[in-house]
């Protein structure tokens, strides 16, 4: 017992010593309201947490970048299950902010009912548009089926085999966006390519993109496209293996397989948190709204990366239809319906 | 002194030491990290301790993982390892939301409907471990794993399900206001309850949480847990089982039937879990991406319980505390959550090595 007890002993001193900026220790939920404090924005994550790789990690860049460019105060809070996001948006609110975030659909029934309850909080909600949204939310969405479109016309402009794949998270509206456009975009490329499509009904398994992958290049598909998360580390894996190629979604994933990645389609969530944490600093928060970002906005594109794989005549004919769609030349499909019904455009 | 002695040789001294060693281990690796162990824990103490709601919130995360824990705890006492109660929390969860939006009855038998069928279900998915042991000899920690996945499936097929699916969302529609089981829920909201809520701050506070009956029917299912395992023949002979299966099968014990009954009533538990989270918090059943871990958290609140029933109610409640309370300390200092996973590892390691606790006293004797 005398070595136990020295070990507490050690132990507490070493606490106390460490004590020395004991006025951190005051509770943030106490704290009296200050007179022109700086703006404060937090972010709560959906499940994936803080460092999925994907559009949580993005959304944290974006806060940051405002930070370290207009000096507000960021943080954020982690969702570990589905029934943290009600407490989660409480503590939130507890900690005195001037905008909380919540950082993917998943949270849309949670930002809605924490603000009814709390109508002078301001809060925000990436991927989701609210049918009536109330005067203190923000949705933002993106419009993901205008980079899935471009990154479509570079597949369908490079497959050596006349069939390339589609592989998706959970099928719901916000991946079928990705899909409906990667396909438009395919179809304009060349009406007679192929696209083979399968959801894999997870965003985290991994070994189940792998599989999925390695049966479509079977089949014949020489380039994949996946807006499926986690599972879409499965196809860069397996694109690498059978030296084929795979387009990356989200973020740049050029880095995960710099030979085998040909481009990737980004979905600016970072631009997203860091324009409307501006307008908020700037005081013009577009309450009720939902702000929709796409090329025109930056909040959609393809990775800045594309130049090493992809010829200099296909990056040439993508940017002539980016161009058309911020000129509203055409509309990108993003259901079954309007991409049946789409008609290459002139080029 | 012999007093004294029985009292450090207890299970409850043991859990205590090693709660008193995660913390501190907890406390180390703060600081390796560069943050304050006290400032975060004082953090994580207000959090859970200084409003009302919190202490409120603190319950609500309690409630299933008890329940879950209670599952795994009555499996371990019958020599059984039930690493299922995951599935079976998945199974009677998904069947609490379908069947509080799709049966509508008067409240009083809405609610006991719902539980029995939750239970059911849970009882059923934990069974079939306990039949393919008995009949086939499967080890039940393989076959529980595997069932796990099969839930976790089948929830999604069934939430994604066009009659089933909530339009424009991951979940299932919202159970019905006769099945659920928030205090006042609708009277909260009305005029007469916001007024009521104002002149009532600590009441009121407490109404901002979805407050629920659900711990109280966590502490009848530990009670009746108890009961089954102290008082009733068939108590007896599932702890027979689990002491030795042979001397129980010479004793005349009925070994194969006891084992499907003792996963059956461990599912039944886990099943109940799910069953008061989805009516007494969530509403409803979403498609997971992952495993939520309520089931894998039994396991440790078993474990810190000692298997005890009562235990586990205090465990959970630790747990629940240490995993609300504890994921304050992000946004408010910076430290990661993970710290509380760690602590709580630490605290089961400790626990599952109490010769090491034992050694160390032996040791304080041979000193004097």
């Amino acid at each position: 017992m005398k070595k136990l007890s020295i070990l507490f002993t050690a132990m507490l001193a070493l606490m106390v010593v460490s004590c020395n900026k004991p006025k951190e220790a005051a509770a943030p939920a106490e704290e009296p309201k200050q007179v022109e404090k700086t703006v404060s924005v937090t972010m709560v994550t959906d499940v994936g947490g803080v460092n999925d790789q994907s559009f949580n990690q993005s959304a944290w860049e974006g806060l940051q970048k405002a930070k370290a460019d207009f000096g507000i105060d960021v943080s954020y809070k982690e969702s570990k299950q589905n029934a943290d996001y009600a407490p989660n948006m409480e503590i939130a609110l507890d900690s005195d902010n001037d905008l909380i975030w919540g950082i993917g659909f998943m949270m849309a029934d949670a930002i809605m009912e924490a603000a009814q309850n709390n109508p002078d909080q301001k809060y925000a909600i990436i991927d989701n548009a609210y049918e009536n949204t109330p005067e203190n939310v923000v949705g933002v969405v993106f419009e993901a089926e205008q980079c899935s479109y471009l990154v479509g016309y570079i597949a369908g402009r490079m497959t050596q085999t006349g069939k390339v794949g589609f592989i998706g998270g959970i099928e719901f509206f916000l991946i079928q966006e990705f899909e409906y456009g990667f396909k438009a975009g395919v179809k304009q490329a060349g009406a007679d390519i192929e696209v083979l499509s399968q959801y894999a009904e997870s965003f985290s398994d991994a070994a189940k993109g792998k599989s999925i992958a390695n049966s479509m290049y079977q089949q014949g598909a020489d380039i994949i496209f996946h807006a499926a998360g986690g599972v879409g580390n499965g196809l860069i894996e397996a694109a690498k293996e059978q030296g084929k190629w795979a387009i990356g979604v989200d973020r740049d994933q050029s880095s995960l397989a710099p030979e085998n990645v040909l481009t990737s389609a980004m979905k600016r969530v970072d631009n997203g948190i860091y324009n409307l944490s501006k307008d908020l600093a700037d005081g013009k928060f577009p309450g009720g709204k939902t702000v929709s970002y796409g090329l025109a906005e930056n909040g959609v594109g393809i990775a800045p990366t594309s130049s090493k794989h992809v010829p200099a005549d296909i990056l040439a004919e993508v940017e002539k239809l980016e161009e058309m769609i911020i000129d509203g030349a055409f509309v990108v499909p993003n259901t079954a319906e309007t991409v049946e019904a789409y008609t290459p455009v002139e080029l | 002194m012999s007093e004294k002695k029985k009292l450090t040789d207890s299970p409850v001294w043991i859990t205590m030491i090693s709660i008193s060693f995660g913390l501190i281990f907890g406390a180390i690796i703060l600081l390796i990290i560069g943050y304050n162990p006290l400032t975060a824990f004082t953090v994580i103490l207000k959090g859970i301790f200084s409003k009302p709601k919190y202490i409120s919130w603190t319950v609500i995360y309690a409630t299933p993982i008890i329940l879950t824990g209670l599952s795994v705890a009555f499996a371990f006492k019958t020599g059984l390892f039930n690493i299922g109660a995951e599935g079976q929390y998945i199974v009677g969860a998904i069947t609490a939301a379908l069947a509080g939006y799709f049966i509508s009855l008067p409240p009083i038998l809405h609610i006991p409907l719902v539980l029995i069928l939750s239970i059911g279900a849970g009882a059923f998915w934990g069974s079939i471990s306990g039949y393919l042991k008995a009949k086939y000899e499967v080890n039940e920690v393989i076959s529980t794993i595997m069932l796990n996945w099969v839930a976790l499936y089948l929830n999604n097929f069934i939430v994604l399900h066009d009659k089933v699916k909530r339009e424009g969302s991951e979940a299932t529609n919202k159970v019905l206001d006769s099945a659920q089981l928030i205090f006042a829920n609708t009277w909260k909201t009305s005029e007469a309850g916001i007024s009521w809520r104002k002149v009532h701050p600590f009441f009121g506070d407490i109404l901002r949480t979805p407050a629920n009956g659900g711990f109280l029917i966590a502490v009848g299912a530990a009670i009746v847990v108890l009961i089954i395992l102290n008082k009733t023949t068939l108590g007896y002979s599932l702890k027979a089982v689990g002491i030795n299966r042979e001397a129980a099968e010479f004793g005349g014990i009925n070994v194969p039937s006891n084992i499907v009954s003792a996963m059956a009533i461990s599912g039944g538990l886990a099943g109940l879990a799910g069953a008061v989270q989805v009516l007494g918090f969530t509403r409803e059943a979403s498609a997971l991406a992952a495993s939520e871990g309520y089931g894998f958290e039994g396991i440790t609140v078993a474990l810190i319980g000692a298997n005890n029933p009562i235990g586990c109610v205090l465990a959970g409640l630790l747990y629940g505390a240490m995993k609300y309370g504890g994921s304050k300390i992000q946004p408010a200092i910076g430290a990661p959550y993970e710290i509380i996973s760690i602590i709580m590892g630490m605290i089961v390691l400790f626990i599952s090595m109490p010769k090491l606790i034992k050694t160390l006293k032996l040791k304080k004797k041979e000193d004097k």
